[in-house]
């Protein structure tokens, strides 16, 4: 016994194991662990794999002919050449928005700063319904700007503009609040070096401060296109919901579902679903990529 | 190229980092800001290369005002105590990016840039780093490209904060020793801060020291080291022994003890402080009521060439400690033990005035 143990621990160390769990010092009982694992995987499976699999499933109950004509049909394709849209409109404005508004935070002293800071976080502390109704009370027929734009015959609620204004103002704080913290942890010094050799604010930015931080960024980028395309609350206010003119997915999705056609509902859904694991593909990619220049950045340190 | 500061005000909040500040820096001199950490010397530093504004105040670059001159055109080289190596870009890049960073005009073609930043590698000795990456390399290395990529640029003055403060300290050593070399061949204006006194009195031509945002002494290394101005550089430079004494008659007591030195130019009943060096004292028996001050022996560490003698102070220097420094002959002969009561007799004493000295003085330890 005595000495399986020891022969356990050595082809351990052979190995050049390292981890917590092997250390015997360190090693839980097998009811603690198997209590932790249990616990951990049964939500996992409950409460994501299944929900997942169902999508798909009730994708395909009425078979692939039906699954196909529901992604083909032109409201769906609509559909999603508005998602598609919404997210290209959104995704540069909040890239130049959030770098600027990192930018300035991090590496700047200004009053009003922590001000900024609270304003960046409100998307996310603000209900979606409230961020749509918001541009109701402001662009609508009976809002503020109003009676200006019916003058002018310019549409933006119950029109694209509208659903573009939602989805940028609920994707807003992902890109910026990904980077001040990055920004801050690696300080001004490296851009004083840059002012100091002869670089001036454009060059600094571009040949020091952006390729600091340009994982940080990809991670924000992939979270806003996530939450642009995945979009409900503030876009549903907002919407209409004019079939093939007004419908993003999500919309489209619920229109379905409410018109008992589940098949369909189903199918769209998993468009969507698609596309997110395609984004969450890419997320762990990026993450993989950026734990291994972290570790570069480490390795053969004193 | 010489610089000169001209009364140079810097407040953070209510905290004064620089209180009237005015200095000239020669050209072609390595100066050394020394002083404890919160005294001012970076925050002077940050002033000359233009990082940091002063409120009130001017800076002089050769005798032109440089208040306006932003730090681009300053024409300074500053090498940070972490590095600051741009992370991303490899030592050769580090190294060409002042040089690539220049207006197009005076920018030189890239076969020109890499001719230079070779010289520049060999002349830090790390031209086969050339390929590396900043992670990839020792913090002495480190600091030898940052030195380089700071001199790619031909700056007309060289600032260094504390250089070598990350390294360990036989690098810092070897650095030390390197840096008065390079100098030595380049002769480029330079100033650096450290609030190592070693650091500063083996590498600099003159040493200026600061404490609470001002300026306590400026001299050679050896002016500052055997003439200390002030009691706050008497006891930030080097060992010293401090005793609280006043002026009696012709000597000076120090509570109960009495001591032959005398006090010129003293009142009498004046509070003094007294500074001896370690070797400035010397250890007799206690033979009941003399002179010198009593104390006890703690500790005797004898396995240098002299031999260093820790004590603590008896009856009127109750809770001081001193430190003493003597031949091994001298310890043999006074058999000196652990536990022992002996009194001690300064050789010299270098005295102050107590009333405006006390404070700083307390400050400096």
């Amino acid at each position: 016994m005595a000495g399986a143990t020891t022969l356990r621990l050595g082809a351990a160390q052979a190995i050049g194991q390292t981890r917590f769990e092997a250390r015997a010092a360190t090693r839980e009982t097998a009811l603690v662990k198997w209590l932790i694992l249990g616990t951990a995987l049964t939500f996992f499976a409950v409460f994501l794999l299944m929900p997942l699999i169902a999508v798909f499933v009730e994708a395909l109950r009425k078979g692939w002919e039906t699954y196909a004509s529901a992604l083909v049909d032109p409201d769906a394709l609509s559909a999603l050449r508005l998602t598609l849209l919404a997210a290209a409109i959104a995704l540069p404005l909040n890239l130049v928005f959030g770098v600027c508004a990192a930018w300035a935070i991090a590496k700047f002293e200004f009053r009003g700063k922590h001000f900024l800071i609270t304003l960046i976080d409100l998307p996310f502390s603000v209900s979606p319904v409230i961020a749509g109704l918001i541009y109701v009370l402001v662009f609508g027929a009976q809002g503020w700007f109003g009676p200006w734009l019916a003058e002018h015959d310019v549409k933006i609620i119950f029109a694209v503009p509208g659903i573009v204004l939602a989805t940028v103002f609920v994707t807003f704080p992902f890109i910026a609040r990904e980077l001040i913290p990055l920004m801050q942890a690696q300080g001004k010094e490296e851009e004083e070096a840059a002012v100091v050799l002869g670089a001036n604010g454009l060059q600094t930015f571009w040949h020091v401060t952006l390729p600091n931080v340009k994982w940080g960024l990809l991670y924000g980028v992939i979270l806003t296109n996530a939450r642009a395309m995945g979009e409900f609350g503030a876009v549903s206010v907002v919407s209409g919901h004019i079939r093939g003119e007004t419908n993003t997915l999500p919309l489209h999705v619920e229109i379905l579902y409410n018109e008992y056609q589940f098949a369909a509902a189903f199918a769209v859904a998993s468009l969507l679903a698609l596309l997110a694991l395609v984004t969450l593909g890419i997320k762990t990619w990026i993450e993989h990529r950026a734990a291994h220049a972290q570790h570069d950045l480490h390795e053969g340190q004193p | 190229m010489s610089i000169q500061v001209r009364n140079i005000h810097k407040r953070f909040g209510s905290f004064i980092a620089l209180d009237d500040v005015s200095l000239d820096f020669p050209t072609g001199e390595l100066v050394a800001l020394l002083g404890p950490s919160g005294c001012g010397k970076t925050t002077l530093l940050r002033v000359i290369a233009g990082l940091e504004s002063a409120d009130a105040g001017q800076v002089l670059l050769d005798g032109d005002d440089a208040s306006g001159t932003h730090v681009r055109d300053r024409q300074v080289g500053f090498v940070f105590q972490h590095y600051a190596l741009f992370r991303h870009m490899s030592v050769f890049d580090n190294v060409a990016f002042g040089l690539r960073m220049k207006p197009r005009g005076q920018r030189p073609t890239e076969k020109q840039i890499a001719g230079k930043v070779h010289a520049l590698l060999d002349l830090v000795q790390l031209d086969w780093l050339a390929d590396r990456f900043p992670a990839q390399l020792s913090g002495g290395q480190r600091q030898r490209i940052a030195l380089a990529r700071a001199l790619a640029v031909e700056p007309r003055v060289l600032l260094l904060d504390e250089p070598f403060g990350a390294l360990d300290a036989k690098v810092r050593k070897e650095l030390r020793r390197w840096l008065r070399k390079l100098h030595d061949e380049l002769h480029v204006t330079s100033i650096f801060v450290t609030h190592d006194q070693e650091e500063a009195l083996e590498v600099a031509d003159r040493v200026v020291l600061m404490n609470q945002g001002a300026v306590e002494q400026i001299g050679t290394p050896e002016e500052v080291y055997r003439r200390p101005a002030t009691p706050f550089v008497y006891g930030f430079l080097g060992a010293v022994n401090l005793f609280h004494g006043r002026v009696d008659g012709e000597g000076l007591r120090v509570g109960d003890a009495r001591l032959p030195q005398q006090a010129r130019g003293f009142g009498e009943g004046a509070e003094v402080l007294a500074f001896a060096r370690p070797h400035e004292l010397d250890i007799v028996p206690d033979a009941g009521a003399g002179e010198g001050i009593a104390a006890r022996v703690s500790r005797v560490l004898a396995f240098g060439i002299t031999a260093r003698v820790e004590l603590d102070g008896l009856n009127g220097a109750q809770g001081q400690h001193f430190e003493v420094e003597i031949t091994r002959e001298r310890v043999d002969r006074l058999g000196l033990a652990e536990g022992q009561a002996v009194r001690l007799l300064p050789s010299h004493l270098s005295l102050f005035e107590s009333r405006q000295a006390a404070t700083t003085a307390g400050a400096a330890r």
